[in-house]
């Protein structure tokens, strides 16, 4: 296996939320991994950006009231 | 011979809109908990999924691969919340779709501004400030955010929709989701560290 390119913060911030978003390719996902193993700072900045996204994922889950889910499938019924 | 066709064309049409049917009742939740952070309101999101839902119908044959039924459906659901972000914005004070703030705004990082290296080893200030938020207070942030950053943050961190996928489902380049995306979090961010600079949760600086 290729040695893996040893990035600084710079590199690694610019890149951090992609790689959360697992938006990155494999060769940077790997550099990704190692400059968080070595960077603390980089680390705790990946581990709140990440339980950020985790809250708003949370918040992002709707549950429809019964009243709209009948509508809904009165809707269904005029199709 | 006319009524056995009918016959068929009828039984067809049931099966279709009992399969369609079926996929929009096991997405109903993810439909409605984007309308309602795109509408901000319960009534607004109920009649923005149920126009969405009838645009879906009226256009199922234009669905080529159902396995992208769900981007499809989203696709329907945020053109009609962006068409109607524009139909109002000839209205004063309605929100509209095209909002661009400055890229000091959206640079905005919370890790900064909270993050104290010295108390690595005895305290976690930002996880203490992300269990000080309640729900409310991140909706009350999304619900701050221009429309064009408010749905690519729905769509990406709230449905976990790809880059490639919302693309597709906006019609922008990927590039394009890329730096929406960037900014909208960036005032997202800063939006969440005022209100907790008003709420008291922290001390302002």
């Amino acid at each position: 296996m290729k040695k893996v390119k040893t990035i600084g913060c710079e590199e690694a911030l610019k890149h951090l939320l992609a790689y959360l978003d697992q938006e990155v390719g494999a060769v940077k996902h790997r550099e990704m991994e190692h400059h968080l193993e070595i960077c603390r700072t980089c680390f705790s900045r990946a581990e709140f950006e990440q339980s950020l996204k985790t809250r708003l994922r949370e918040v992002g889950r709707g549950t429809v009231r019964a009243s709209f889910e009948k509508r809904i499938k009165t809707l269904f019924g005029r199709f | 011979m006319t009524t056995e066709l009918n016959r068929g064309l009828t039984l067809e049409r049931t099966a279709d809109r009992n399969s369609f049917g079926e996929k929009v009742t096991g997405l109903l939740d993810q439909l409605y908990g984007a309308a309602l952070r795109l509408a901000k309101n319960r009534e607004d999101a109920e009649d923005l999924v149920a126009e969405a839902v009838a645009k879906a119908w009226a256009s199922r044959r234009s669905l080529k691969d159902p396995e992208k039924f769900r981007s499809w459906i989203f696709r329907i659901l945020t053109n009609t919340f962006i068409s109607d972000c524009r139909k109002r914005a000839l209205r004063p004070q309605a929100e509209t779709f095209e909002e661009h703030p400055s890229d000091a705004e959206s640079a905005f990082s919370l890790f900064e501004e909270i993050h104290q290296p010295f108390l690595l080893w005895w305290g976690n200030p930002e996880k203490d400030f992300l269990n000080k938020l309640l729900s409310q207070d991140i909706e009350k942030a999304v619900d701050t955010l221009p429309a064009a950053f408010r749905v690519v943050i729905v769509l990406s961190d709230m449905e976990g929709f790809s880059y490639q996928e919302i693309s597709e489902i906006l019609r922008v380049p990927v590039g394009t989701v890329r730096s929406r995306l960037a900014r909208g979090r960036g005032l997202l961010q800063k939006a969440l560290w005022e209100h907790a600079k008003d709420a008291g949760l922290i001390k302002s600086r």
